[in-house]
């Protein structure tokens, strides 16, 4: 027996020992269980009525490196178009609102939603994610996440330990994540409360406001930021063979900038009639905490999964999700989900559709749609397979419909006929396939 | 838990981690049992077992039962992997060598009448049979203590899912499964110098750990001294090994073979185990 030649005895040996007292390598598992490169790809639309559409391309990249320890990339592409509502209310005749560049304007109909529809912008976003076993019974996970669009750039960090125990039938987990980031609205930052920028007709009066030395950073800082701290407890407990639990708890508190710099607030008169229009101004902190709770339960041809979330936060808003999965197994390569979500939420202390030209400035507003009352539902139904070579396509088609409500304010005069909480409606197909 | 008995004339210990005492009880007679089941059926020392059919069935054929056939497969692979250094045939040369401390080593003549009897390619086996050429003999004893080790952790482990158990036969140790408060087990494991009173300490979290040596059994003259680990395809016993080696492994038998197999290497035997990527001690002569 030459050197040159036993670096694997001490494995074939193993093997050999391991079948003759009955028991299965571990040496050998661990040389085979690095697996080839795995990859997920899902191109999504979702498209409202009359307002945005979005389609997204995904490219995920996953490799188990052996002894579980995965490497996961994921690429995502957005590509948004279309019109958003400002918050503005709708009025009986046409109104022209100054574009945010502070370039050009474009009038809204009468009787008509104000939407922005300068709205289009594409993101580029980048996660990369690392898990592997620390200790017996212990898994912990760091990732990256960066993700740039026009006017944003948000980049996170976040990290995750969880721990086997109770026979792997427990699982207590821990993650926490940061994220910063940085929004340079277009047209620079408008300062709250203000009143839009007058649309400005003149080309060469247009030059001068856009001049360095022109006072209108008076209103309109260059970028600003915002850090989000998440963190997460949560324990999974397997209740019995068909039977898994889990029950989380997570907060998050964000600080910095918190307005979306392209929604404002029609002040108006007791006939209803729009005065002025006014930046939105939110706090710049907010806590949420998160109670969810989901039970899956495998049956013997498919598996129902539920889900409920339950959140609160210090602007007052308290939302409950119920989402619920049921999966069909039709023979042994394909299935049939159905999707039922249903989602109602509280406004926050500061939402307010509209402010009265007669009433004193609050300390904060904000008229978006989503910071009021309202409750959402989606109907969806995903269809999956498996082919022969391992690869897995599916196709999902889902409904979505929100609707905002009235939250008990008084609409004054012509607000009266008004449509101050137009539904949205939504229709969202997705095709993904894994290889 | 501690239990001890004596077997496969070795001290045996069991350890187990805290848990239900009449499971520990459980336990433990279940290693006892296993144990004296192996040491009779697999001893050459005995006259009523399998091997004492075999080694005198004067070339007949003997029908064997499955753990026998299991043995001599494994025996057979290691034959193979080892290129022959690893033989379960290589007791006939005891006949003509005596490690007795003294000088007297075995003449070249001795030896060369040996070699013939000596060769695992020799035997005939399948799962219900086995023949060897008459004169010729085996012996489980370079794997049969581990085996033992191995099997006894497995049924602790059947018994015992959630429970750590260390079993000692005489230093050849193996561990059911990590323990869970603690990282490892520290046991304590005879010198190979007789004149040390002190054990040796070990540490050992999972797998198994199994330690050769010529500890009081060898020859010495002129100055070198051979052990009692004979190469069986010259014939000789090997000399310039470490005095002990103690490697650890996936189970106690694979880490035992290592051991053995290293010393075979004589003054290569780190370096041996170093190409394994194994941890392994080696204690030397004074």
């Amino acid at each position: 027996m030459q050197l040159t030649k036993s670096n694997n005895l001490a494995t074939r040996l193993a093997t050999a020992t391991c079948m003759l007292i009955g028991t299965t390598p571990l040496h050998a598992q661990e040389v085979n269980n690095t697996e080839a490169w795995k990859f997920d790809t899902a191109i999504l639309y979702y498209g409202e009525t009359d307002r945005v559409s979005l389609v997204e391309g995904i490219f995920s990249a996953s490799k188990n490196f052996g002894d579980d320890r995965i490497f996961t990339g994921k690429l995502t592409y957005d590509g948004l178009t279309g019109a958003s509502a400002t918050g503005s209310v709708p009025q009986n005749m046409a109104q022209t609102f100054g574009r945010p560049s502070g370039k050009g304007s474009y009038e809204v109909p009468a009787n008509t939603t104000p939407l922005d529809d300068t709205f289009r912008d594409s993101r580029v976003q980048l996660n990369a994610a690392w898990s592997q076993p620390l200790a017996n019974d212990m898994t912990g996970g760091i990732g990256l996440h960066i993700s740039n669009e026009y006017d944003y750039l948000s980049v996170g960090l976040n990290g995750n330990v969880a721990v086997d125990f109770n026979q792997k039938n427990t699982t207590l987990s821990t993650g926490l994540s940061v994220q910063y980031d940085q929004i340079d609205p277009v047209g620079g930052t408008p300062q709250g409360l203000s009143s839009l920028p007058l649309y400005i007709e003149s080309e060469v009066y247009e030059d001068e406001y856009d001049d360095d030395h022109d006072d209108h950073d008076d209103h309109a800082t260059p970028s600003e930021s915002k850090t989000t701290v998440d963190g997460l407890f949560g324990i999974t407990q397997v209740i019995n063979k068909r039977t898994i639990m889990q029950l989380n708890y997570g907060f998050s508190i964000a600080s910095g900038y918190l307005n979306d710099p392209y929604k404002f607030v029609s002040v108006v008169d007791d006939t209803g009639t729009v005065q002025d229009t006014l930046y939105e101004l939110r706090p710049d902190k907010r806590t949420k905490h998160n109670i969810f709770w989901q039970t899956k339960y495998a049956m013997d041809n498919g598996v129902i999964d539920v889900s409920y979330r339950y959140m609160l936060d210090d602007w007052d808003i308290t939302s409950h999700t119920i989402d619920s999965r049921f999966r069909f197994n039709i023979g042994k390569s394909s299935y049939i989900q159905p999707h039922l979500r249903y989602y109602t939420q509280s406004k926050a202390d500061f939402y307010q559709p509209f402010l009265l030209e007669s009433s004193p400035l609050p300390m904060f507003v904000s008229a978006d749609y989503r910071l009021g009352e309202m409750d959402a539902i989606t109907v969806g139904l995903k269809f999956g397979q498996s082919l022969d070579n391992g690869q897995k396509w599916a196709f999902r088609l889902e409904y979505y419909q929100q609707n905002p409500k009235n939250a008990g304010f008084v609409e004054p005069g012509q607000l009266q006929a008004q449509d101050l909480y137009p539904s949205i409606n939504a229709v969202i197909a997705q095709l993904s396939y894994t290889f | 838990m501690v239990g001890e008995f004596t077997a496969m004339a070795s001290p045996c210990e069991v350890l187990i981690d805290d848990c239900d005492p009449i499971l520990a009880k459980h336990i433990l007679q279940h290693v006892v049992r296993e144990c004296r089941r192996i040491e009779r059926q697999f001893s050459r020392y005995r006259n009523d077992n399998i091997v004492h059919k075999i080694n005198h069935a004067r070339g007949q054929p003997v029908s064997i039962d499955e753990e026998t056939f299991k043995l001599l497969s494994f025996a057979q692979t290691c034959y193979v992997m080892s290129d022959g250094l690893f033989d379960i045939t290589a007791g006939v040369l005891n006949r003509v060598w005596h490690f007795d401390g003294s000088d007297r080593l075995a003449s070249e003549a001795e030896v060369q009448s040996c070699l013939p009897l000596v060769g695992f390619d020799k035997i005939q086996f399948n799962a219900t049979m086995v023949t060897l050429p008459a004169q010729m003999s085996i012996d489980f004893g370079g794997i049969a203590k581990e085996y033992a080790v191995d099997m006894c952790a497995q049924h602790a482990l059947s018994l015992a899912p959630h429970t750590s158990v260390l079993i000692n036969f005489g230093g050849d140790i193996a561990v059911s499964q990590p323990r869970k408060k603690q990282t490892f087990w520290r046991v304590g494991i005879s010198h190979p110098d007789p004149r040390q009173t002190e054990p040796v300490m070990v540490q050992i979290a999972r797998g198994g750990l199994a330690t050769s040596g010529d500890a009081n059994r060898f020859l010495i003259k002129d100055g070198v001294r051979y052990s009692h680990i004979l190469n069986p395809k010259t014939g000789y016993p090997i000399t310039a090994a470490p005095a002990s080696v103690t490697v650890a492994g996936e189970n106690c038998t694979q880490a035992g073979l290592l051991a053995t197999l290293s010393l075979l290497q004589g003054n290569n035997a780190e370096a041996f185990l170093r190409a394994q990527g194994l941890q392994h001690w080696c204690i030397y002569h004074q």
